[in-house]
């Protein structure tokens, strides 16, 4: 009987869930991509995840970069080699191949290559093995027929040595690698690519072969950061996430009311909109504060300030944030927009909530990533971000700002749809006086009301007054009554 | 001695081959090159040479230091430059090229 194909985690983040467990043990595989793409990245984090988390000490050797460069070059990344080789987990080798000292006369094979690899993965017990680029060999030797020979023999001599690999291949035109190495490599190849458009960078990665696995066969956006490798798993997603009972509150009773007296659905998506200085962030500052009074973690993504000036201005409405910083349980993830693009921040976000666990979340504002992407990429991204956040259970508030020459009911990013629960907030003039004004305009599978209460931010907080009456109101600056 | 038995550009006075031969094991193209290596050394190096012999499957850790991966690899450490000359050195024309005793 056939024998179920055995798995070797990867550790990197995203990428274990794509491909239903990580690399095919004992194989080699092939991740091809262009200069800079960051198959050495992807390889070396294979190999230090390996030795960190799984106690599997790796072997890299590299036909280009010396082992003092790859130090230097991954410490940037939180990688620390030079540790990991004294405690024998790691062993770099900087294979150096001078083609103009080299003459050929008559025949030859590799063997000088497997007697070396084999003293070095024997020397540390390597059960991981990165070879960064064995393409080199191909520039470096001249009889192209013995170095196919060779690497296809290098290929199965180390599958017999029951190492898992990672041979890194450049991208030809129209290849997947320049010298058609995928031909060797019969379990697994992966592409990693890197656009630029808009002076955006996204970087996507896409499996090509993964035999005797199901696989995605998804393009995957995927980071490179201080924190390493990370993969967006997508296709793992979608409508299959739970739907919980459970009611998360505002932290404002009289909101509470509003629905039911119990608040919104845990993990549900709520979105606030409104035009500027409305009160959006405040309504959503105060729910990540009720959350953290209630010992729950909460992360707040803000794409207009900083965290400082979110605790300061929240502070002015009597909402103290600090504090929950300072106790961990708040996390302020602040970015501008234009740093990265739609999929890039995605994945970071996504990464976020993973690492950090949150039971609330805020988006603060989407509006602001428009910037960056049209309203079908927004909308595409938005989706996937709260897929990820329902199927974690996450309760997510997303604030939209309305500009003043759009009906108000409708967002700037048309996601309406993708929410579970909308409050607007607008402002009204009540017997002559401006005052603020919020409402449920849908909240799906609670009872809500249809009120529209008058909401006041003072030093106390938030107050929700008496419901203000439909005759003595009027829409601020829209020409329309409630 | 003749002094021109190694050609146009043979040893000079005093002047001593310093070659290395990496094989991996007694296998046919080993054998092949060290006997066309002792049959070209003969005829133009008149004796002033030495050859070590060096079995990678014995002596694995020295493939690092002359970065041999290709076998049988010849390294000519004297006279400078050093030279690398891969496979069974059964080109004579070649192999003089290599040890610069022919100009390229």
């Amino acid at each position: 009987m056939a024998e179920a194909l055995q798995k070797v985690p990867t550790g990197i983040h995203g990428f274990d869930e794509v491909t239903g467990g990580g690399l095919p043990k004992g194989r080699v595989s092939l991740v091809a991509g262009s200069a800079g793409s960051g198959k050495t990245v992807f390889a070396m984090s294979f190999l230090v995840n390996g030795a960190e988390q799984y106690g599997e000490p790796g072997l890299f050797v590299s036909f280009e970069e010396s082992s003092e460069d790859l130090e230097v070059n991954f410490a940037s990344q939180g990688f620390d080699l030079q540790a990991l080789e004294e405690q024998g987990l790691v062993e770099l080798d900087h294979i150096r191949i001078e083609r103009s000292e080299m003459e050929e006369t008559g025949e030859y094979d590799l063997e000088g290559l497997f007697v070396r690899l084999g003293a070095e993965i024997d020397a540390i017990g390597a059960k991981r093995v990165v070879l960064d680029t064995i393409e080199v060999l191909f520039s470096a030797f001249n009889d192209e027929v013995i170095i196919r020979a060779e690497i296809k023999r290098l290929f199965r001599w180390l599958a017999d040595r029951g190492v898992t690999a990672i041979v890194t291949g450049e991208s030809g035109q129209g290849e997947i690698t320049r010298h058609g190495l995928e031909e060797y490599v019969a379990d697994f190849v992966v592409v990693l690519n890197h656009l630029v458009s808009d002076e955006t960078a996204t970087r996507r990665l896409r499996i090509v072969k993964y035999r005797g696995s199901a696989h995605g066969t998804n393009e995957y956006s995927f980071l490179i950061d201080e924190k390493g490798v990370s993969v967006l798993p997508i296709s793992s997603l979608g409508l299959r996430h739970s739907a919980p009972t459970r009611r998360v509150s505002w932290g404002i009773d009289a909101l509470d009311e509003m629905f039911g007296g119990e608040g919104v659905y845990q993990g549900s998506s709520v979105l606030i909109s409104g035009t500027a200085g409305t009160g959006k962030s405040t309504i959503a500052a105060g729910f990540v504060d009720a959350a953290c009074r209630r010992g729950e973690k909460a992360l707040y993504f803000a794409f207009e300030e900083s965290p400082q000036q979110i605790v300061r201005n929240m502070r002015s409405v009597g909402i103290d944030l600090q504090r929950w910083l300072d106790s961990g349980l708040l996390r302020i993830h602040a970015e501008r927009p234009q740093n990265a693009g739609l999929e890039m921040h995605l994945v970071r976000m996504n990464r976020e909530v993973d690492e950090f666990g949150p039971s609330v979340a805020v988006v603060d504002p989407i509006t602001n990533l428009t910037s960056i992407g049209t309203y079908s990429t927004i909308r595409g991204m938005l989706t996937r971000m709260i897929d990820a956040l329902k199927s974690r259970e996450v309760t997510t508030v997303f604030t939209s700002l309305t500009s003043g020459n759009e009906r108000l009911e409708t967002t700037d990013v048309g996601v309406s749809s993708l929410m579970d629960t909308w409050l607007l907030v607008r402002n009204l003039e009540v017997d002559g006086r401006r005052t603020r004004g919020v409402y449920v305009l849908k909240s799906r599978g609670t009872a809500h009301s249809n009120e529209v209460r008058e909401f006041r931010l003072s030093a106390d907080g938030i107050e929700l007054a008496e419901s203000v009456p439909a005759a003595r109101a009027f829409g601020s600056g829209m020409g329309q009554t409630v | 001695m003749n002094e021109d038995a190694g050609g146009p550009n043979g040893p000079g006075p005093g002047e001593v081959w310093k070659l290395k031969l990496y094989i991996a094991g007694q296998t046919p193209r080993s054998v092949a090159a060290l006997r066309n290596l002792r049959r070209i050394a003969e005829d133009h190096l008149c004796g002033r040479y030495q050859v070590e012999v060096i079995d990678l499957l014995e002596n694995p850790q020295l493939a690092k230091g002359d970065q041999i991966l290709a076998v049988p690899t010849l390294v000519k450490d004297l006279p400078l430059p050093v030279r690398k000359i891969i496979g069974d050195l059964s080109n004579t024309e070649k192999v003089l090229v290599g040890l610069d005793l022919r100009p390229a």
